[in-house]
Formats: C-alpha cells, sequence, structure tokens
C-alpha cells in the first residue's frame, strides 16, 4: 500500500518538472513537428498526469480496473485524435511511453536512499505504463477499425445505386459480388425508388458481377420477387456467355424473369413494354 | 366485431385494410371475402395493403390464401401497395405470392383489372 502511495505522491511532488520534461521527450522522439498537436498533446499530457495521480492514490496500479476509467477515457480520445490526425500506432504509444525517461530519473533521484524501493517503484511504474500505452494501441486500432466500417457502409451505399432510364423504367447496374448482406442493401434501395417513382419496370444489370453462383442466383431471385410483390416486373440484362453457361450447369431455374443479354436489349424492350418506341430522324 | 369493409364498385369489390391484422381479423375477412364475391358475382378483387406495415408469416400467407381463394372463384386479384419492408420480408419468409397479380398503387392496380377483364 505505502508503494503505491509513493508513486503517485512522487508524481504529484514533481509534476511541474515531470510535465516538462515529459513534453521536451515526446517532442525529441517524434518524426514530425506540428505546432498546433504540441499544444494538444502539452493539455492531454498534463490531464493524464493528474488523472494517473487521482487513480494511483486510490491503491490500485491496474490500468484495467475502474478507479482508472478517466485515465482510460483521456488516453482513448486522445488515440482517436492521434488515429484521425494520420498518426501511426507507434507514435501514439510513444506519447505514454516517452513518460517513462523523466519519471524513471525522478524516482532515482527520490529513492536513492532505498535500492530495494526504487527497484519496486520502477517495476511498478514500467507495468502501469506499458499496461497504459498497449490500451493506447487498442484503443487506436478501434478507431481505426470504426473508420474502416464506416468506409465500408458507405462503399456499399455507392456500389449500389438505382438510376431512372425512362418514365416508368428504372436500372439497377450491379457491380462487384454479391453477398446477403449486399443483396439486402440492393433490395430496399430498388423498393424505396420503386415507391418514390412509382417504375413498373427494373433492369438489373449483372455485367459487372464477376461470378454467379447458386447463392448469387438466389439473391437475385429474390430481389426480383420483392419487386414483384410491389407491382414491378424485373428484366435481368448484362448475362455474359460463361455466366449464361454456368447458370445451366448449375440448374438455376431463370425462366421466371426475363432475361436480355445487354442492358441495350433491355431497354428496348422495357421501352416497348411501357409504350415508348424510338425512331431514328430522317437527316 | 372488428371488421373489415369490403366495398363494391361495379362489379369489381375493394378491400382496404386501414387496421393492423390480426389473426382473427384475417380469417374474418377470408370468410367475408368469398361470401361477397360469391353474393355480388364480382369479376375483380382488388386488394389494399398499402397500411399494412408489419407481417408474419400466418398474415402473409393469409394475403396469399386470399388471394388465391378469389381466383378460384374466377375473381381477377389484385394486391396492391406493398410496403418494400413488407414485400421483403414476405420474400424472405419463402412467400413470393405466386400467381398473385400485384400493382405499387390503387390507381395502377384498378387499371390492371380494367385490362385482364
Amino acid at each position: 500500500m505505502k508503494e503505491q502511495h509513493s508513486l503517485a505522491s512522487i508524481i504529484r511532488k514533481n509534476e511541474s518538472e515531470l510535465l516538462a520534461e515529459w513534453s521536451k521527450e515526446q517532442v525529441s522522439r517524434q518524426t514530425r513537428r506540428d505546432k498546433v498537436h504540441e499544444a494538444d498533446a502539452a493539455r492531454v499530457s498534463s490531464e493524464f498526469l493528474n488523472g494517473v495521480v487521482d487513480a494511483a492514490s486510490q491503491g490500485s496500479l491496474d490500468a484495467r480496473s475502474s478507479g482508472w476509467s478517466k485515465v482510460r477515457e483521456i488516453l482513448g480520445e486522445f488515440s482517436a485524435t492521434r488515429a484521425a490526425q494520420g498518426y501511426s500506432p507507434s507514435e501514439t504509444a510513444t506519447f505514454v511511453f516517452s513518460l517513462k525517461k523523466p519519471l524513471f530519473a525522478r524516482l532515482r533521484k527520490d529513492l536513492s536512499s532505498d535500492p530495494q524501493a526504487l527497484g519496486d517503484e520502477m517495476w511498478n511504474a514500467t507495468v502501469l505504463l506499458d499496461e497504459l500505452g498497449l490500451y493506447t494501441t487498442e484503443m487506436y486500432q478501434k478507431s481505426r477499425e470504426q473508420v474502416i466500417q464506416h468506409q465500408q457502409r458507405e462503399l456499399m451505399e455507392l456500389s449500389t445505386p438505382v438510376v431512372e432510364l425512362w418514365e416508368g423504367v428504372l436500372a439497377l447496374p450491379l457491380i462487384g459480388t454479391l453477398d446477403s448482406g449486399r443483396t439486402q442493401v440492393v433490395m430496399e434501395s430498388l423498393l424505396e425508388k420503386i415507391v418514390e417513382s412509382g417504375a413498373a419496370l427494373a433492369i438489373i444489370d449483372i455485367t459487372g458481377v464477376p461470378t454467379v453462383d447458386t447463392l448469387v442466383a438466389q439473391h437475385l431471385m429474390k430481389t426480383v420477387a420483392a419487386a414483384r410483390l410491389m407491382g414491378a416486373d424485373c428484366i435481368i440484362s448484362g448475362i455474359r456467355p460463361q455466366i449464361a453457361q454456368t447458370i445451366v450447369h448449375l440448374g438455376v431455374d431463370l425462366s421466371a424473369v426475363t432475361t436480355k443479354a445487354s442492358l441495350a436489349d433491355a431497354f428496348a424492350i422495357a421501352l416497348k413494354r411501357t409504350g415508348a418506341r424510338i425512331e431514328r430522324s430522317e437527316a | 366485431m372488428e371488421r373489415i369493409p369490403i366495398l363494391r364498385m361495379g362489379r369489381q369489390l375493394l378491400v382496404t385494410i386501414q387496421v393492423d391484422m390480426h389473426d382473427q381479423l384475417a380469417l374474418t375477412l377470408q370468410d367475408d371475402l368469398t361470401a361477397r364475391i360469391v353474393k355480388d358475382r364480382a369479376k375483380g378483387v382488388l386488394i389494399d395493403i398499402s397500411s399494412l406495415d408489419v407481417v408474419d408469416s400466418f398474415i402473409g400467407r393469409m394475403i396469399s390464401n386470399i388471394a388465391n381463394m378469389s381466383r378460384v372463384l374466377d375473381a381477377q386479384t389484385v394486391v396492391v401497395g406493398m410496403r418494400p419492408a413488407v414485400a421483403i420480408t414476405l420474400v424472405e419468409l419463402g412467400l413470393d405470392l405466386a400467381g398473385v397479380r400485384t400493382a405499387l398503387n390503387v390507381e395502377r392496380g384498378m387499371a390492371l383489372l380494367a385490362q385482364v377483364e
């Protein structure tokens, strides 16, 4: 109990010096300089030290315990900003690790008379800072993963546009593999667009779908069935020769749907069904 | 007892489901509608489900059944106004209402009925 208090009291006693040395250390170990980020780091440093003193004086040096939640919160926020600013994970963790040198120097000075206590405190401080450093890396990764998930969602939305080709004719050019998650998005956006535009025909173009297996075919049929329930007919176009062969080899039954080889053919038949006609003007 | 009203327009019957369908209501509708088709010698039935935003497998099957029954009684049946969420649910449940005509809204449904008669 006494040792744990002593780490906190040493930090508190030397707070301003520690802070100054720490920020110097941070700057020297950094590969790039940025005034704004340094000011931010200085602010976080002092908050962090305060948090560490508070948490350590509560008795526990386990960074995963509840007493350290405030410190973890500060670090989590800091990692997220660093990740957003494009720092690498090691640069972010260095923020914590660079506290070691000034802190150890202080410990050595204050406990020089008691080598036993010095050893203990050094060990305690190392374990604690390692834990906190690892935590920053973890948080850094988590915020990066959030960015990736966000982008994935955006990509999914971007990759499933529904365009109105003609009054009452929608086109759904599918690019990339169709999995069940994507089919869901495709289906939803198609159905929403059918309601919005009142279209009675939808052309699903699969030119950009690299492979069609039974699962993809099933997804396609589901989309067609859902559109039909809403009162819209579907035409599947863009079936490449290879895909036609695979579909037949797999025994997929597409007889319930109109299929066309190219989007142009599908569009022509869609126009015919809506009663429109294209004529070449005589020059 | 709560009932879903069946309106007659010429030789056509109009059913608009404006309340949450529960099982008993669906069964009552099934009885009422088949009776009315026979009594009024209806040629067309239009079922508007645009207010229906939740379906389960039972209601899905009831809609399919009602539509098929009226077809057996020689009345052309159109289910109109299905919401996207309902359509997706029905497809996921494996109910694709095969053999039932569908249309986006009442207007289209009426046009379709006029066309097939």
